[in-house]
């Protein structure tokens, strides 16, 4: 089975008690404890004010992260491929829809359909960095971040150039909740690159198997881990953290999964 | 490795089950588009309904993934023998080295839909039966057909609303060029569901008439639904006569989130990047398959970036008043199309279209013409300003 290899330049995370790169770092090396505090979503100074009101929580998510991997990787993003993925995208305002087409009154807003789009977030992410760059939206269910993940390695290496993965979940309100129980929002995104430069803080091995995924220690993070499926992506974060080769495995789908050698 | 042999393929829309149909009603120029009730639905407009989904009945095993947007999957799957060429690259390759990428922008939330009206009075919840990973979830329509033939590859879709359908060649290229596989089922299925029909029509963008593309009077989208599925492999063995996918390009707008750029210009780069990947000039295209959806804007825009990179002599139509827009599919069944174009040697006129906006240059055609065919282009774009072009091209020896 062939490898794909790419490096990764810059890092954001935001999650319960994981409140951006720095402070997560604290936590995934267990020099401070996690608390489930939900995470302030900053609002998004980069739309226009008029955008900005109409934005949910996929929207918000996918700024923050994204905007902070871009500047740890001292990236321009309007630079920057773009490979969005999410298991449910806007949950909330999916969920408001829903009600709204089996009331007597039809009607939809034409904002919340707009924003249901599974690309909402990229579009939204285009618009406020002017990003002409090429941008997909995936879904893979529990397996999103590992298919979003490959997708981003070979975007980069394709096209020889970076680009940025952002993986983010949000949580459905009841009824769909009892179906989809996802506790908390969550949000990893990396810039990858292709080359070599000094902005290089890890190189990663990929390479599809059938190993067993990685679980955490840690229960807490591991509750997290195996709840959010972007959350897959923590025992690469927390290796990615504490700043030590090793190797990690990813959940994939079914039996498939996704190894992943970490070279610092 | 960039070219992508297109192994086998096959459509399913509201102008017929399989290729034999599709071929005939482009060939006399039939559209699928009817004034008709579907579901509860009672908005003023016309649709592209595919015959038959309410009675299919998916096969037993696979029964958790009922739901009109897999029903629709499995009766595409079946039809021009493209599961048993799904299993002869299967004997060829392994099952790990299959993958499967799919567009939509739906998948089977009508489950959802219906099931938000039947929710428990006291408790607020969800009927018992409702599944929502096998139907609602946008995986579930890849995790299906994964499932139908028992592969171990990669997978997933890919949900840029209507630019997916095209998007997941660039997926199954990138996948094939980093050795991950050898061969893919790409494509793209959506179907008819409440969210696109109001959704839409909240932005006043569906037309109560059939579609007419690029027409003075052109007044929105007519919501179609499709399955079309594509099994690709490298073209490193492709021989005289077979169909290869030679240009992929992909941009953003930066613009708007349902507007597309006035200037055309995400399109522009779009067409652009799969010219240059083809390694081909604007002169050497035979015809482009238009996203042409019939809304004012769209055409407008689009019009502009063919006109900026092709001038005015490229023979292009809009087949959305054939099939009506099938959204998330809508990349898929045009590469398709512009796959029977240059099998058969001939360019597609657009039908539901009376007076071409003289607004519009581009060389809109109205009726078919015969004609030597070597490259195609075909355009989908999609809301948040998703742009992807693809260049079909036929192999000569």
């Amino acid at each position: 089975m062939n490898a794909l290899q790419i490096h990764v330049d810059g890092i954001g995370l935001l999650g319960p008690g994981l409140f951006g790169w720095t402070q997560s770092c604290d936590v995934l090396t267990g020099k401070v404890p996690l608390t489930l505090t939900p995470a302030q979503l900053p609002p998004v100074k980069a739309l226009p004010p008029a955008e900005r009101r109409r934005v949910g929580v996929p929207i918000k998510l996918s700024m923050a992260i994204g905007f902070e991997a871009a500047r740890n990787a001292n990236a321009d993003p309007s630079q920057l491929s773009t490979v969005f993925s999410s298991t449910g995208g806007d949950c909330d305002n999916c969920h408001n829809i829903l009600e709204t087409l089996a009331s007597d009154d039809r009607a939809v807003s034409p904002t919340r359909f707009h924003n249901s789009v599974h690309n909402a977030p990229s579009g939204y992410w285009s618009i406020a960095t002017a990003c002409m760059e090429p941008s997909t939206s995936l879904c893979a269910y529990d397996a999103t971040f590992a298919a979003a993940l490959l997708e981003a390695a070979t975007q980069a290496n394709h096209s020889g150039k970076p680009c940025l993965l952002l993986a983010y979940d949000t949580a459905y309100p009841e009824p769909l909740y009892a179906l989809r129980p996802i506790p908390h929002v969550l949000g990893i995104a990396m810039v990858l690159n292709p080359v070599n430069t000094p902005a290089s803080r890890a190189l990663l091995t990929l390479k599809l198997g059938t190993s067993a995924a990685t679980t955490m220690p840690e229960t807490d993070l591991e509750a997290l881990r195996t709840r959010i499926p972007a959350a897959r992506g923590l025992p690469l974060m927390q290796l990615l953290a504490k700043e030590t080769s090793g190797s990690v495995v990813i959940e994939y789908l079914d039996a498939l999964s996704l190894a992943i050698g970490v070279q610092v | 490795m960039q070219v992508l042999l297109l192994n086998s393929f096959t459509v399913t829309s509201a102008i017929g089950v399989g290729l034999e149909p599709t071929l005939a009603a482009l060939r006399t120029q039939r559209s699928g588009i009817a004034r008709k009730h579907w579901e509860t639905v009672d908005l003023n407009t016309c649709i592209g309904e595919v015959e038959g989904l309410d009675d299919f009945v998916v096969r037993e095993d696979l029964k958790a993934f009922d739901c009109r947007n897999n029903r629709l999957a499995q009766l595409g799957l079946e039809q021009d023998d493209f599961s048993q060429a799904v299993q002869n690259v299967i004997k060829r390759f392994g099952k790990e080295r299959v993958g499967v990428f799919l567009g939509t922008s739906t998948s089977g939330i009508l489950s959802s839909e219906i099931a938000y009206r039947h929710r428990d009075p006291a408790t607020g919840k969800l009927p018992a039966d409702h599944d929502y990973r096998h139907t609602h979830n946008s995986y579930s329509v890849a995790d299906f057909v994964r499932h139908y033939f028992d592969l171990r590859g990669p997978a997933y879709v890919v949900s840029t609303a209507c630019s997916s359908g095209a998007k997941v060649f660039g997926s199954a290229q990138r996948m094939m060029a980093s050795g991950l596989i050898d061969a893919a089922i790409i494509g793209g299925v959506d179907s008819l569901c409440l969210t696109t029909l109001y959704g839409f029509n909240s932005l006043q963008l569906v037309s109560a008439d059939p579609c007419r593309p690029f027409d003075a009077q052109r007044d929105g989208i007519t919501i179609g639904e499709a399955a079309a599925f594509i099994l690709v492999e490298r073209a490193t063995n492709a021989v005289s006569g077979d169909i290869v996918m030679s240009g992929i390009g992909e941009s953003s707008d930066a613009h708007h989130m349902s507007s597309p750029h006035p200037e055309g210009l995400g399109a522009l780069a779009a067409m652009q990047a799969a010219l240059q990947m083809a390694g081909l000039q604007p002169a050497d295209i035979d015809y482009i398959n238009l996203h042409g959806t019939a809304t004012q804007s769209n055409d407008a825009a689009e019009d502009k970036g063919v006109t900026a990179l092709f001038g005015a002599q490229t023979p292009c139509s809009s087949t959305k008043g054939h099939t009506g827009h099938t959204l998330g599919a809508a990349g898929a069944v045009e590469a398709i199309i512009c796959a029977l174009a240059l099998r058969n040697d001939f360019a597609p006129g657009g039908v539901g279209t009376q007076t071409i906006d003289p607004r519009l240059a581009c060389h809109y055609l109205l009726s078919n013409i015969d004609q030597p065919m070597r490259h195609a282009l075909s355009n989908s774009f999609g809301f948040g300003g998703s742009n992807c072009s693809l260049v079909l091209s036929r192999v000569v020896a």
